[in-house]
């Protein structure tokens, strides 16, 4: 199976604008410390971290919200690592985020329709209302959906209103950043299965970025454990979970409060 | 005894549909009840009816809440205040807006036992010292200082652990105190809240959307839909088999890694029909305001 | 990052010395004005008439600033009204922002029909065009310094009122708030103790815009005549004085008028230091 992603040494350093002189540039921090990985097409990867771990940044950085600072980005071959915007441009409508506040990621002053149509026109497609038809379907939303607001929906479907958006274009790799963490468990079980049948049916590839393995079990193949910007394991993910090898690893899954007062957890 | 007995507490948006629709719940002195439910289901509402801080734009309309035997509902609104700031108190959810970020720490701690429980000032600072101690905080006396943006988010809900038990509480309300933590913060947290209760003999209300946090700290559990009772167990027993069709699909519902088949299922659209049938039989049965 | 911190402030000590400096000579320059202005500012000498500043041809030693149409010393007039804006920006400020500042914490803390009423005042006073109801109410209270403050803490207020209210309300939501009135404190005790605190920063801002707000005003005024006698030299007068000599005197207009400027920008400049400074979160 080809590779969709190949990332080699990836590093990204933001100013630390608290530590901002008078004069001259901010200080860098840097946030992501050499990062190498791979990410097969077709598959789903769960990436994993605690707060600061630098997985959110990881993620923009695939899409290239950001621009990396050292190392290469390889996306389907080509190296998009320092791409201008413009560039970018014919290869945006390819890779698809997915935001962790649906209610602040969807304009509250447009119907679901037009939101979904809205990337559509700005990527030259043709027979728009005929997708956005498609896309509704694809996340199990009613027609009757294109003629509401975001706030007439409950958290799940406003979710997967940002899934038809992102799917309705037809992209090869789909970004999900902490999309469940707000949801509850059934929205949450349910987004996770739409999710996982649409990378099915759809032949998308995915990374999905939370801060909860065990939201990944389900979904993901592969799991890379991210800390304080590096990587600390990468590994199948039935693998990583039977049988964790890094301490940090060991520590996630064992704070885990599992459904069950015989765990032994303290 | 029994710390806090609510009997057909209902409560609604003024002029608007019910959101606690008689509620019933028996808290013994020094036991944890988890409050569990979706979004919307009420549980954050009956901790707030019982702390007397519900939203202006809801009321209570019928039911007891008595708090160490007298009826909190039946008190003038002055005597009420004084019994709940007495024996009462509240661990929030969000760390970053429950600690005041104009005041320093130690303040935040001593002034509403000196101010409103008429403990001196050194007697208090003393107590506050002995506090952060008890929930690990390393440098009490930098920390007690400090204001709350300089202190780490894990650091800021130890604070407000201490504060909480700070004058002795009989019943602390804890509305999903660990939701916005890491997994390892929250494992910290939750025993140290566990440690403390034990310790203290604290009886806490525990409003939570996390049934595995529930099989950790609780021993008997609430289950909410739509603002009713569905379900009243202890944790073994849940656990073992939940007797509510819709708490049984709420824990299938809940992701366990190490049976994945077993978690992550949504709740059947016949569960919910079924549980929105008996919600509907209940109003029916007895009009409730 | 301590570092960081430290610069920031000093930036922000910047603007807030210099804003600070301004406000204070000018207000030691009202105090002083008998003392210190080198001319009476009410002496006509028809023969000094629109004499230019000392560093131009045709000038008189001792008129530092030159003299308007009448002779008078341009200076000593300009020292003397600030004693005016002063009086004006400190009563009126503190008068306008203490009413609305205590409305707006009401409304925005208490919520209720407490709200509703101030909310709804607010509304309809709103709706008044401002300068009209100046006017108006100068020409009914009859012109003089305690019209003008008696108009622009009337009409300002709701500045105040406004800000604050969707202020207290957003602290009001606070899980602190939650917490102060569960350990048992009252419903005004915790707006004062819990609230205000966090509300003063914004207040402070609107304070310092506001006595900003009240010297213009009361140049308007003066500019149409509505202030104080027009024998008290104020900056508003000067600046309708000098605008109908402007091409032989451009000085009578351009002094007042960055003196008035200066202090203006030194209000607001004074508001946005002192938030910065004081506000615990920036700190």
């Amino acid at each position: 199976m080809a590779d969709l992603y190949q990332i080699q040494d990836l590093r990204l350093s933001l100013a630390d604008m608290t530590a901002k002189p008078l004069l001259g540039a901010a200080p860098k921090i840097e946030i992501l410390k050499g990062l190498s990985f791979t990410i097969p097409k077709g598959s789903a990867v769960g990436i994993v971290g605690g707060s600061g771990s630098g997985k959110s940044t990881l993620g923009r950085a695939l899409v290239r919200l950001l621009e990396p600072s050292g190392g290469t980005i390889r996306f389907d071959g080509a190296d998009i690592t320092h791409l201008s915007d413009a560039a970018l441009r014919p290869l945006r409508r390819r890779f698809q985020m997915i935001f962790q506040d649906p209610m602040s990621s969807l304009n509250p002053r447009h119907r679901v329709g037009t939101i979904i149509a809205e990337p559509l026109r700005l990527h030259g497609f043709t027979d728009i209302p005929t997708r956005v038809t498609r896309a509704l379907d694809q996340v199990g939303l009613p027609q009757a959906f294109a003629m509401r607001f975001p706030h007439e929906l409950s958290g799940g479907q406003r979710q997967r209103v940002g899934i038809a958006r992102a799917i309705a274009l037809e992209p090869d790799f789909i970004l999900a950043d902490e999309i469940v963490s707000g949801l509850d468990v059934s929205s949450q079980a349910q987004v996770l299965n739409l999710l996982e049948r649409l990378v099915r049916d759809l032949g998308l590839t995915l990374a999905f970025i939370s801060h909860d393995l065990s939201v990944i079990r389900r979904l993901c193949q592969q799991t890379i454990v991210l800390h304080q910007g590096r990587i600390v394991e990468n590994r199948p993910t039935p693998d990583l979970f039977a049988d964790p090898l890094a301490d940090y690893t060991q520590e996630l899954l064992s704070a885990i409060p599992l459904p069950d007062p015989a765990q032994p957890w303290g | 005894m029994s710390a806090l007995v609510i009997r057909d507490l209902s409560v609604r948006l003024k002029k608007g549909p019910p959101l606690l629709r008689r509620v019933p719940l028996d808290l013994a002195a020094g036991e944890v009840r988890g409050l569990v439910g979706e979004s919307g289901a009420g549980k954050s509402m009956i901790g707030k009816a019982v702390l007397g801080i519900l939203p202006p734009s809801v009321e209570i309309t019928g039911g007891e809440i008595l708090l160490e035997g007298t009826d909190l509902l039946r008190l003038p609104p002055k005597e009420r205040r004084r019994r709940i700031g007495a024996t009462c108190a509240l661990i929030p959810q969000d760390p970053l807006t429950a600690l005041n970020p104009s005041h320093r720490i130690g303040p935040q701690i001593t002034d509403r036992l000196v101010d409103i429980l008429g403990w001196t000032r050194p007697a208090a600072d003393a107590r506050a010292r002995e506090l952060l101690a008890e929930v690990q905080i390393a440098d009490p006396d930098r920390v007690l200082r400090s204001y709350p943006h300089e202190l780490s988010g894990g650091m800021r809900q130890r604070i407000l652990i201490a504060s909480a038990f700070a004058a002795e509480p009989r019943l602390i309300v804890a509305d999903e105190p660990t939701t916005a933590l890491d997994v390892t913060v929250q494992k910290q947290i939750l025993r140290l809240i566990a440690g403390m209760q034990a310790r203290h003999g604290t009886a806490i209300l525990f409003v939570t959307h996390d049934l595995g946090v529930v099989s950790k700290v609780c021993q008997r559990l609430s289950v909410l839909y739509s603002g009713m009772v569905v379900e009243d167990s202890t944790v073994a027993d849940f656990f073992a088999a939940p007797r509510h069709p819709y708490s049984a699909a709420l824990l299938a519902a809940t992701p366990k890694y190490t049976d994945p088949a077993a978690g992550l299922n949504p709740v059947p659209d016949a569960v919910i029909d079924a549980v929105r049938a008996e919600v509907a039989a209940f109003d029916r049965g007895a009009p409730h305001g | 990052m301590l570092d960081g911190r430290s610069q920031v402030r000093r930036r922000a000590g910047l603007r807030l010395w210099l804003s600070a400096g301004w406000l204070g000579a000018l207000a030691l320059a009202a105090l002083l004005a008998p003392w210190i202005a080198p001319k009476d500012p009410l002496a006509q000498d028809l023969f000094l008439g629109r004499l230019p500043p000392v560093w131009m041809a045709g000038s008189e030693p001792g008129y530092w600033l030159g003299t308007d149409s009448l002779g008078r010393d341009v200076l000593s007039r300009i020292l003397h009204g600030a004693r005016v804006a002063l009086l004006v920006a400190l009563v009126a400020g503190t008068i306008t922002c203490l009413i609305g500042a205590t409305l707006g914490l009401l409304a925005g803390f208490l919520r209720g029909w407490v709200d509703m009423v101030i909310s709804r005042l607010i509304d309809i006073w709103m709706a008044f065009p401002p300068v009209l109801f100046s006017i108006l109410l100068i020409a009914v209270l009859g012109p003089g310094l305690m019209s003008i403050i008696i108009a622009i803490v009337v009409i300002d207020w709701t500045r105040f009122a406004r800000v604050v209210r969707a202020e207290a309300m957003a602290q009001g939501a606070m899980d602190y708030v939650a917490s102060a009135r569960v350990a048992g404190r009252g419903r005004l005790g915790t707006m004062v103790r819990e609230v205000l605190p966090n509300v003063l920063p914004t207040i402070v801002v609107l304070l310092t815009l506001e006595m900003g707000i009240a010297v213009i005003v009361e140049a308007i005024l003066s500019f149409v005549n509505l202030s104080i006698s027009t024998d008290d030299p104020t900056w508003g007068g000067m600046i309708s004085e000098g605008r109908t000599s402007i091409h032989q005197a451009w000085w009578v207009l351009v002094f007042p008028l960055v003196t008035l400027f200066l202090t203006v920008l030194s209000f607001s400049q004074l508001g946005e230091g002192l938030k910065d400074r004081f506000d615990p979160v920036l700190r």
